[in-house]
């Protein structure tokens, strides 16, 4: 539990990026020092993030957990909230608290080799974590990156899926449902990138995020291919307005989403996963 | 008498001694009374605000006070509330938010200071609610600073049931009729006073201040028989402790259909629900600008918006928020806090406009499991 849990504090922006039309990244500074130096998060924990007189949203947290002063969180204009934050500037304070939920358990996959799946706008849950593995290349194996889009033109960061590609032992395999202008990837579901991956089943971790339908099919040919579902993790995304397991708006199944998620062990939610309802 | 009297026997006409004693202990006293046409909990002036004579008819989506000559003082099973807007208040503010004319924030969290609150004929059922309340606010790495406030002042005089209404079903869960535990004193009524007992050292402090009679055997065999006689009168019951597997086993029954054709999605059942603790949080700006305040107050997975999520609802028709409900209540809670969520005290059936039983729904996919 840090300092910022209980109710939110003063953040400022310090930086602000437009990543494509809908989307931006906000770069936050906590102005308390005290609450700034005891802050502590990993990748795929998240913020309620505070809009003054507005209210709150959970973000994920993109940026280096090894760079507490600088907090990255991308966000999609999609709803009053996020609306709200779109009109932000450099210097605009806004409330911030936590970090909440369980994240990727990386040091457990110290040595493995990793492969990433997913679906939909840069999924930042793992944008954090290929940013995270990238920044220590030679704790892990071999990165595959597999990322589907429906359109080929919603796909954002192409520069940094190139610069990826570039890095040693790494794979970038893209996926796009409808293709549209010159596409790098295969048109078509993002399962079918399973046959283009160079993987080793047994030896790999897989984190993903993204549609549960498409976790849930991703998870299938994994398992098919001889990965083991313990070696599989996901992150999940509900309606969270406490964060902290007690307003019961992220209940799935027998489990809060805020506090024993969001990122899940893919046992843990596959039963539940992908079914209408939960 | 001994000195370290833990029980008695108080008659009827003493019982404002109680009161008495509470009050000078700085308790302010809530009790059961009649206001529109039901039995609230509201502060107690004296004995004379407490429910003489009142007998309560519930059946599916109905609830109806009637009026006796008798004297009894709990005669009945129970009002909408339970002790939970008590302690999980329907509004509060969390924390709020002051800006500067320069832009910058400055946020306080905002604790509430209560008074310490005697609350006068707890029934059992709503005890084991408390507990599961307990168990979901405060035993937690981060406990509610509201509720853990109103928590740690409140003293509990209980009532063992002698009369359950038709929509009772405490037997059938394990809570009731008679209370067990988490009770600061628990009385028996009889036709010529009450039985009290102390549970706690504040329950002793209690005792010591009121004059008491040594309870005679007949008082105790009679007070066993009414509430072994309050157990038997049940009617309703569930089809076991523990539905979980049951329940979520059965997703797709052809049942949950059936039951959202009646279901109005309203709500009424988890705001009556002793055990249902969901809240939405919202933002409310003063009119200068200068200040916003952040309020939670008591939601249900019975609306639209509860599982809304950017565009999309996770439960968006009433056959999917009434599986939730069921399945969560009587099944995730096993595993969330150790037992079902439902303490057998009827409230959803009486309050349901159109009188759905949950012990109906779930004995239905019982009979019929896939």
């Amino acid at each position: 539990m840090t300092v910022a849990m209980h109710y939110p504090h003063e953040a400022e922006v310090i930086e602000r990026c437009q990543e494509s039309p809908t989307i931006f990244s906000l770069v936050l500074r906590l102005m308390d020092p005290m609450v700034a130096s005891e802050y502590r998060f990993t990748p795929g924990q998240f913020n309620m993030l505070y809009l003054f007189g507005v209210g709150e949203i959970p973000i994920s947290i993109v940026s280096d957990p090894a760079r507490p002063g600088e907090l990255i969180h991308t966000i999609r204009d999609v709803g009053r909230v996020s609306h709200g934050f779109s009109q932000l500037g450099v210097g605009d304070r806004i409330g911030l608290r936590g970090p909440y939920g369980r994240g990727w358990p990386l040091e457990q996959m110290e040595g493995r080799d990793v492969m990433i799946v997913t679906g939909g706008l840069g999924c930042a849950p793992v944008v954090s974590v290929i940013n995270y593995i990238l920044q220590r290349r030679e704790r892990y194996g071999r990165l595959v990156i597999l990322q589907g889009v429906k359109h080929s033109s919603d796909l954002i960061w192409r520069e940094r899926y190139a610069e990826w590609e570039r890095q040693n032992n790494t794979q970038v395999l893209l996926a796009a449902d409808v293709g549209g202008e010159p596409w790098p990837g295969v048109i078509g579901p993002i399962t079918m990138l399973f046959e283009y991956a160079r993987f080793n089943p047994q030896a790999t971790v897989t984190m993903m995020c993204g549609p549960e339908r498409m976790i849930h099919a991703a998870a299938d040919v994994l398992i098919e291919r001889g990965s083991r579902s313990e070696d599989i993790w996901i992150s999940m995304e509900r309606n969270m307005q406490c964060a902290v397991g007690q307003c019961g708006h992220c209940q799935f199944g027998a489990s809060f989403v805020c506090r024993n998620g969001p990122v899940y062990r893919y046992p843990d939610a596959s039963e539940l996963l992908a079914k209408r309802g939960f | 008498m001994p000195d370290d009297v833990t029980s008695g026997f108080l008659p009827g006409q003493d019982f404002a001694q109680l009161l008495a004693a509470l009050t000078g202990q700085g308790y302010r006293c809530v009790g059961p009374t009649v206001r529109d046409g039901a039995l609230v909990y509201d502060t107690l002036q004296g004995v004379r605000d407490l429910p003489a004579g009142v007998h309560i008819q519930q059946s599916p989506g109905s609830y109806r006070v009637e009026f006796s000559q008798g004297k009894r003082l709990f005669g009945w099973a129970n009002g909408p509330q339970a002790l939970k807007p008590l302690l999980f208040a329907p509004r509060e503010v969390l924390w709020q938010a002051q800006r500067t004319a320069g832009g910058e924030l400055h946020f306080s969290q905002e604790i509430p200071e209560p008074l310490p609150t005697a609350v006068i004929g707890v029934r059992a059922c709503d005890l084991a609610a408390l507990e599961l309340q307990d168990r979901h606010f405060l035993e937690t790495d981060v406990p509610d600073a509201g509720y853990g406030a109103r928590r740690r002042q409140l003293f509990l005089v209980a009532v063992n049931c002698t009369r359950p209404a038709e929509t009772c079903f405490c037997a059938s869960t394990g809570d009731g009729p008679a209370v067990s535990r988490g009770y600061d004193l628990v009385l028996d009524e009889l036709d010529e006073g009450f039985i009290i007992r102390s549970g706690s050292t504040s329950g002793d402090g209690i005792l010591d201040l009121l004059t008491l009679q040594p309870v005679s055997p007949q008082q105790l065999g009679a007070a066993t028989d009414a509430t072994v006689r309050a157990a038997a009168m049940q009617g309703r019951q569930l089809p076991g402790r523990n539905l979980r597997d049951l329940l979520f086993g059965n997703l797709d029954h052809p049942h949950w259909e059936v039951v959202a054709a009646r279901c109005l999605s309203c709500g009424n059942c988890t705001s009556v629900c002793p055990t249902c603790f969901c809240y939405r949080e919202l933002d409310q700006p003063a009119l200068g600008g200068e200040s916003s305040r952040h309020y939670r107050e008591w939601d249900s997975c019975f609306t639209q918006g509860h599982s809304y999520i950017h565009g999309f609802t996770v439960r968006p028709d009433t056959r999917l928020r009434y599986r939730q409900w069921l399945t969560h209540k009587l099944g995730g809670w096993h595993d969330q806090y150790g037992r079902s969520g439902c303490v057998g005290c009827g409230r959803c059936i009486a309050w349901c406009p159109v009188g759905i039983d949950i012990t109906e729904e779930v004995g239905a996919i019982a009979a019929s499991p896939a």
